[in-house]
């Protein structure tokens, strides 16, 4: 059997396919970060391109439709000096009925190097990793309510630029934990760190079976969860939840887990305000806030580059020693 | 095909007559003529040598898909009978759930007619319980009995309309056929794929919660005391479910329970990796509803093991955790892993061959399984010290959807005898 870290890293421990952030080694985030660090002076140069990847081909298989994680995938590829290729099946080969791994096995023949892979079905990345040729990387762009490990490391990046030490961060995910992949990634990626209280706040429908097994705390209140937090995580709140009876109306929703100006100055002065986007005004979040001096959800978009970057060019450093060895 | 066979030497278990001796058994005209001595003039045709093994009546499936008709790409009746056989499966319960389904007596012949032809399995095509199994409209059972039915169900579709339910317990029950409720709440159950807990929060996978399968046990409950209706609920997954049952036969409700092999064996720990095999439905549970499924067949409870049978074609496992079709190919595998159970002290070797002979014989009804004088001759000879690989070498399901792919198992059929013909012999391919 091959545990999901076999699969993530090679036989040296370095970075193979990326495909969840749990059981990786807190040596690894940190490398991912520090490289990510290097790379962001990058983006900021004239000429935004280093030639890490000249040569290789990497082909963004969007398997559900996404403009913020592709297009950040996208740019970084372009920034290291990769060839890129979108591919959106999300509107063609599936629904024509050809199956996953013939979708996988044809984009392989093509001669690429990387998978970018979104997909709808949790587990879909890691199916795609056990078949993929020896040399092809996977980078999971986010897989059903799964991970989207990316997300995560973008989002600690940034909470290590404004904080610096985790061990003494209290940091609050608030909304709808149960579908959200992202969610669940910050979580490994925050509890890998060291990070000293982890919540999730939010009404008991949004919140998945055993959470606390995943070493958290879970509130159903949100100025309960807020209450000396020092990082709030807002997630998006996606508007077919009404429907499926989690929630009954977005106004009760925003009454209740909205996070508002007056909210805000109840929590800690230096509290941090995230969201991994796209924002719902008025839904989840205020504009004011969203647009408010504590938030850092540009900043988020921004290091996302950077760290997509590190992790192309992490994982293909592992393919390029492979093959000269 | 009517040969005269001596059977010498074998440990004789018949949990039935609750017999467990050695004995040499004595088989004529498709029956058990003669245990112990051999009777004057008997001259075998046959003779096979049982010594240091077990002989039992042939093992009674009350859930095996064999996948014909309408799914032929996954297996075949004829493939599925070869596997059966060296399995030590005699008899299976075929759901309705082929393609047609199995709402007409046409289609319950045309399984026997296949079965004929294979000529190694005795099939029991369970009839719908509702017509098209769409939990509206009552399928025609008188006919469906006629046609040798024994048992109606709605297979993986619950009935979600409960007047619809009741009223076809009480028809099913006026017929006084049996009627299996393979218990999930359809809505409760939501698509999910994994147990609902920690590990299918951790991996973001739909989980099916406990109340899925509870809330459609207590429903049915509920029911029987107005109906009368025998009900057996198939594939029981939780420890919850199991109590409300139990509770019901202390108040002397017509009710039985089976279980499926693995969830006697595995856990939802074995899907962290997204192994496509161990996608099943219902779905594996936690380590305490492991142990009280495997006290509830000790403490009889639970009265059959099934193998819960479901061959796949490979493409149906190839694709991520969700997309892929539930279930595992185990005819092969379900002594083995019944011995399995002895071995770990769970029960005894007569507690388990009884949930493979005369358990499920009782709740279908059907008499004279038994290793006795005048009995049909439906039985098996195993070895239960015989270690086996899983492979392409010794399987024989069209259908390579196991987990147990590779591994080495311990207890392996060496004859099995259906109606007094021999239609397994190990190494005889």
């Amino acid at each position: 059997m091959t545990h999901t870290t076999d699969l993530q890293l090679d036989a040296r421990g370095q970075l193979r396919h990326f495909l969840s952030v749990e059981g990786l080694p807190r040596a690894l985030l940190e490398s991912i970060m520090d490289t990510a660090e290097s790379l962001s002076s990058v983006t900021e140069q004239t000429v935004k391109k280093v030639p890490l990847l000249r040569g290789k081909t990497i082909v963004n298989l969007f398997f559900e439709t996404s403009t913020r994680t592709r297009t950040t995938f996208e740019l970084a590829a372009k920034r290291l000096s990769a060839d890129v290729l979108n591919v959106n099946i999300a509107t063609s080969a599936t629904t024509k009925g050809e199956s996953l791994l013939d979708t996988i096995r044809n984009i392989e023949a093509m001669h690429v190097d990387m998978f970018v892979v979104r997909h709808a079905q949790s587990g879909a990345p890691h199916f795609i990793a056990r078949h993929v040729a020896p040399h092809i990387s996977v980078i999971n762009a986010g897989d059903g309510r799964h991970a989207h490990p990316t997300q995560a490391m973008l989002d600690v990046f940034t909470i290590r630029r404004h904080k610096g030490d985790f061990s003494q961060l209290t940091v609050a995910v608030v909304g709808d934990i149960l579908h959200s992949r992202v969610a669940r990634s910050e979580i490994h990626a925050l509890r890998t760190l060291g990070t000293k209280e982890i919540r999730v706040v939010g009404p008991r429908t949004l919140i998945p079976a055993d959470i606390e097994s995943l070493g958290v705390k879970a509130f159903y209140d949100l100025d309960g969860g807020l209450e000396g937090a020092d990082v709030i995580i807002m997630l998006r709140l996606q508007r077919e939840r009404m429907n499926g009876a989690f929630i009954p109306s977005e106004h009760e929703y925003y009454a209740r887990f909205g996070l508002t100006e007056a909210r805000l100055a109840q929590a800690k002065k230096d509290v941090m305000v995230m969201h991994p986007g796209p924002i719902n005004r008025g839904v989840e979040i205020e504009s004011s806030v969203a647009d408010g001096n504590r938030s850092v959800i540009l900043q988020q978009v921004t290091h996302g580059i950077a760290i997509r970057m590190a992790v192309m060019s992490m994982a293909m450093r592992h393919e390029s020693t492979e093959r000269t060895t | 095909m009517s040969q005269r066979i001596h059977i010498r030497g074998g440990r004789v278990i018949d949990p039935s007559s609750q017999k467990d001796t050695h004995q040499d058994v004595f088989i004529a005209d498709g029956r058990i003529l003669a245990l112990g001595k051999n009777p004057d003039g008997f001259e075998a045709d046959l003779s096979i040598d049982a010594g240091g093994q077990i002989v039992c009546p042939g093992f009674i499936d009350l859930s095996a898909r064999l996948r014909e008709p309408g799914y032929e790409h996954k297996a075949t009746i004829a493939s599925e009978s070869l596997a059966a056989a060296a399995g030590g499966v005699t008899t299976v319960c075929m759901p309705p759930d082929t393609y047609p389904i199995i709402d007409t007596p046409a289609v319950v012949r045309l399984i026997h007619d296949k079965a004929a032809l294979a000529g190694k399995l005795r099939i029991q095509p369970i009839g719908a319980l509702t017509r098209g199994l769409k939990g509206q409209d009552l399928s025609e059972m008188s006919f469906l009995k006629e046609a040798g039915c024994r048992a109606v169900s709605n297979a993986m579709s619950p009935v979600a309309n409960t007047l619809v339910l009741r009223r076809a317990l009480e028809y099913a029950a006026s017929h006084d056929l049996l009627v299996i409720v393979r218990p999930e709440d359809k809505d409760l159950a939501d698509q999910g794929c994994a147990h609902e807990g920690a590990i299918s929060t951790r991996m973001g996978l739909r989980g099916v919660p406990y109340a899925a399968e509870t809330v459609a046990v207590v429903q049915v409950l509920a029911l029987i005391e107005h109906t009368g209706a025998r009900v057996h609920f198939a594939q029981l997954s939780s420890a919850r479910a199991l109590r409300s049952i139990s509770r019901a036969r202390e108040k002397g409700l017509p009710v039985t329970a089976d279980v499926a092999i693995h969830q006697l064996h595995l856990t939802d720990e074995a899907i962290q990796d997204f192994d496509a095999n161990y996608h099943l439905r219902p779905p594996l549970r936690e380590r305490s509803d492991l142990e009280a499924l495997r006290n509830g067949v000790r403490e009889g409870v639970i009265t059959a093991l099934c193998s819960d049978h479901q061959p796949h074609e490979p493409d149906a496992k190839l694709d991520a955790f969700p997309a892929t079709e539930p279930g595992i190919a185990s005819l092969q595998t379900l002594l083995p892993l019944t011995l399995a159970l002895v071995e770990a002290g769970a029960m005894t070797l007569t507690q388990a061959l009884a949930a493979l002979t005369s358990g499920p014989a009782d709740i279908l009804g059907i008499k004279g399984v038994a290793l006795t004088p005048g009995s049909v001759a439906d039985l098996c000879v195993f070895d239960p010290e015989q270690r086996w690989t899983v492979d392409s070498d010794t399987w024989l399901s069209a259908g390579r959807n196991t987990p147990y792919w590779g591994q080495t198992l311990k207890g392996r059929v060496t004859h099995t005898l259906l109606g007094g013909a021999r239609v397994f012999e190990l190494n005889a391919r």
